[in-house]
C-alpha cells in the first residue's frame, strides 16, 4: 500500500477566489447547477451554497460581523470529503461501491452504485450527495485518477496561496502543527486544528487549520459513527419483539388450556 | 448543537413511508403466523395463520418493488444482493445495516412464498402435491424462518434510520423497537378484520395481542421522546409533524388501546374503527418520524 495521502486544508490563507471549485469541476468534468444558469444565492458571495454530487468542492464564506455590523471578519474555508478513516459512508454502503484506495482515501465505484443514499444519511459531514446526471452518488475522489498517475489533485495544484496542500499525511501533520505554532505566536489563540489526530472518526485524511470553533464553519465538534448505535437499537428492537411473542405465547397456551377444559367440562356433563 | 445537525437528507421521501409500512405490517404478519403455525393446531389458528403468511408475502413483494423503485439506478437493485464484482452475496459485509436489510427481505419473501403455498395446498386450495410445503419438517421449517426474518425486517427498518447521522433518526436507538411494536399492532388488527367471522377462537388471542401491542407501542414512544434532547425535539418535531405525531399517539394509539381494553365500547363497530384508527396511525407515524427528518 502507498503511504497515506491527504488534504491539509489552512483556512487562515484562504482568499476565497474558488480556484478550487473551478479546476475541481473542470478535471472531473461536473456539470454546472442550474443547467449553467446563474442563480443567486443571497448567502454573501457563496452561490454554490454546498457540496453535493456535482459540487465536490465548496468554498464557505462566512461572515462574522457583530449585530451592527461595526465590525467583524470573513472566514473563508474550502470544504471537501474528509476522507474519514474510520468512514461511514463506507460502513452503511451494502453494495460495496465505495471503497478505500491504496492512498487510503475512500472512492465511491460509479459503475456498482446503485443510488441507494445508505452513505448520503450517513455521513456526518452532508458530503455526498446524488449527482443528477448518472444518478449515482459521488463526492470528491481526492483526483484517484491523478493520483495514480504521479499528479497533484486539481484543487491543490490550483490553489493560489497554498492553503489547500496535497500531500503525505505524516508530512502535512507537522506542517499543520508548525502553522499553528506560528499563529500562537502570533496572538491568534482561537486557531486550532481539526480532523489531525484520531479523535474525529480515527482521523480526517483532509484536515483543517479553523481560525474558530468548528461549529463556526458548519462543522460538527464530535462526528459519530452512526453504526456505534446499532447494538443498542437492535437489542431494543428484539426485547420489544420477545416481549410480545411471549405475550402470544402464553396467550396460545391459555387458549389451550381453555380449550381442553371446555371439553372436560363437555366430557363430565356428557356422564 | 448536535452534531446531526451538519448532514443532508437522503430524500428516501414517500417511498420510505409507504415500504415502511408495509415492511412493518407483512414482516409481523410472518412472525404472528408463525406463531400460530408452529404452536397451534387449531383450526382457525390455521386459517389466522394462512392469511398471515398471505399478507407477508404480498407485502414483502410490495416492499421489494418499492425498494426497486426508490432506487436511483432500479437496474443495479440486484447490486444490494450480489457484490456485483466478485456474485459473492452483500450479508458478508455484515456491519452495513442495509445490505443484511436487502437480504432479510429475499430470505423473509421466499419462505412467505413457500410456506402460503403450502398452507393453501394442505387446505385444498392448491393441488395436494404441494402440501409438504405446509407439513413437517419442511412446513417447520418454512415457518419457522418466514418469521424470523419477517420479525427481523420488521424492526431492521428502525435500526437502519438508527445508523444514519440525520436529526431524529441519529438521536435515539429506540426507532427499531417502535417501528416492530406499531407494526405488529397493525397486523394484529388487519388479521382481526379478516378473520373475525371465519375464526372467532383466534380472534380474543389476535385481540390481547393487539392490546399488548399498542401498549407497548405506546411506551416506547415515550421513551423515544424522553430520549431526545430538546434542540433536536424543537427543530424535527416544532411543525407540522410534530402535530402528526402528538394526534397519531393519541388517536392512532392510545385510543385504539382504550378500545381494545373495552371494544364493548363501539359494539359491532369496535373492529373496523379499530382497524382504521390502527392502521392510519401506524402510517402516519412513519410519516411523522420518517418525513420530519428529511425537511429538517
Amino acid at each position: 500500500m502507498a503511504e497515506p495521502m491527504g488534504f491539509f486544508t489552512d483556512t487562515s490563507v484562504c482568499i476565497g477566489c474558488k480556484a478550487c471549485e473551478v479546476a475541481c469541476k473542470a478535471w472531473n468534468q461536473l456539470p454546472a447547477r442550474n443547467g449553467g444558469k446563474v442563480q443567486l444565492s443571497g448567502m454573501s458571495y457563496d452561490n454554490t451554497v454546498s457540496l453535493s454530487g456535482i459540487q465536490w468542492r465548496h468554498v464557505k464564506f462566512i461572515e462574522d460581523f457583530t449585530p451592527d455590523r461595526s465590525t467583524g471578519r470573513w472566514l473563508m474555508m474550502s470544504d471537501v470529503c474528509k476522507h474519514c478513516v474510520r468512514a461511514a459512508c463506507l460502513e452503511a454502503c451494502p453494495t460495496g461501491a465505495i471503497i478505500r484506495t491504496e492512498f487510503d482515501t475512500v472512492v465511491i465505484q460509479q459503475d456498482v452504485c446503485n443510488g441507494c443514499r445508505a452513505c448520503v444519511s450517513a455521513c456526518p459531514f452532508g458530503v455526498i450527495e446524488i449527482n443528477p446526471e448518472t444518478n449515482t452518488a459521488m463526492k470528491c475522489t481526492l483526483c484517484y485518477d491523478r493520483l495514480q498517475a504521479g499528479l497533484v489533485p486539481a484543487c491543490a495544484q490550483a490553489c493560489p496561496t497554498q492553503s489547500i496542500q496535497f500531500g503525505p499525511l505524516s508530512e502535512l501533520r507537522q506542517r499543520a502543527q508548525q502553522r499553528l505554532e506560528q499563529l500562537h505566536a502570533q496572538g491568534v489563540t482561537q486557531a486550532r486544528l481539526y480532523g489531525h489526530d484520531e479523535s474525529i472518526l480515527g482521523g480526517l485524511n483532509s484536515f483543517y487549520l479553523l481560525l474558530d470553533e468548528p461549529e463556526k464553519y458548519g462543522l460538527p465538534s464530535n462526528p459519530q459513527l452512526p453504526s456505534t448505535r446499532v447494538p443498542a437499537a437492535a437489542a431494543l428492537s428484539t426485547a420489544t419483539a420477545v416481549v410480545l411473542g411471549l405475550l402470544g405465547l402464553v396467550g396460545l397456551r391459555k387458549q389451550r388450556m381453555d380449550q381442553l377444559a371446555a371439553a372436560a367440562k363437555q366430557g363430565n356433563d356428557g356422564e | 448543537m448536535p452534531d446531526t445537525f451538519y448532514t443532508v437528507s437522503p430524500h428516501w421521501g414517500w417511498y420510505a413511508v409507504v415500504e415502511f409500512f408495509v415492511a412493518g405490517l407483512a414482516g409481523t404478519s410472518a412472525g404472528i403466523a408463525a406463531l400460530l403455525w408452529l404452536f397451534s393446531r387449531n383450526r382457525d389458528d390455521r386459517l389466522v395463520a394462512r392469511w398471515g403468511f398471505g399478507i407477508a408475502m404480498v407485502g414483502s413483494v410490495l416492499s421489494g418493488l418499492l425498494l426497486i423503485a426508490d432506487l436511483k439506478r432500479p437496474d443495479r437493485f440486484w447490486h444490494m444482493l450480489l457484490f456485483s464484482e466478485t456474485l459473492l452475496p452483500t450479508f458478508l459485509k455484515w456491519w452495513s445495516v442495509m445490505a443484511l436489510g436487502a437480504w432479510a427481505l429475499f430470505v423473509f419473501g421466499g419462505t412467505s412464498f413457500l410456506i402460503f403455498v403450502g398452507s393453501l395446498a394442505e387446505a385444498g386450495r392448491l393441488p395436494r402435491g404441494l402440501a409438504f410445503l405446509g407439513r413437517e419438517p419442511i412446513g417447520t421449517i418454512l415457518a419457522f424462518v418466514a418469521g424470523l426474518a419477517g420479525t427481523f425486517y420488521a424492526g431492521y427498518k428502525g435500526v437502519l434510520l438508527n445508523a444514519t447521522n440525520r436529526p431524529l433518526w441519529g438521536n435515539t436507538v429506540w426507532l427499531g423497537a417502535l417501528f416492530f411494536a406499531s407494526g405488529m399492532a397493525a397486523a394484529c388488527v388487519l388479521l382481526l378484520l379478516i378473520t373475525r367471522r371465519r375464526a372467532p377462537a383466534t380472534s380474543a388471542w389476535l385481540g390481547q395481542l393487539l392490546f399488548g401491542a399498542l401498549g407497548v407501542t405506546l411506551v416506547v414512544a415515550l421513551g423515544l421522546l424522553f430520549s431526545l434532547q430538546g434542540s433536536v425535539l424543537r427543530l424535527v418535531l416544532g411543525n407540522v409533524y410534530g402535530v402528526i405525531l402528538a394526534l397519531t399517539l393519541v388517536f392512532g394509539v392510545l385510543l385504539p388501546l382504550i378500545l381494545t381494553w373495552r371494544p364493548q365500547l363501539l359494539g359491532r363497530y369496535a373492529i373496523p374503527s379499530l382497524a382504521v384508527l390502527v392502521l392510519a396511525g401506524a402510517f402516519l407515524l412513519r410519516v411523522a418520524v420518517i418525513l420530519s427528518s428529511e425537511a429538517a
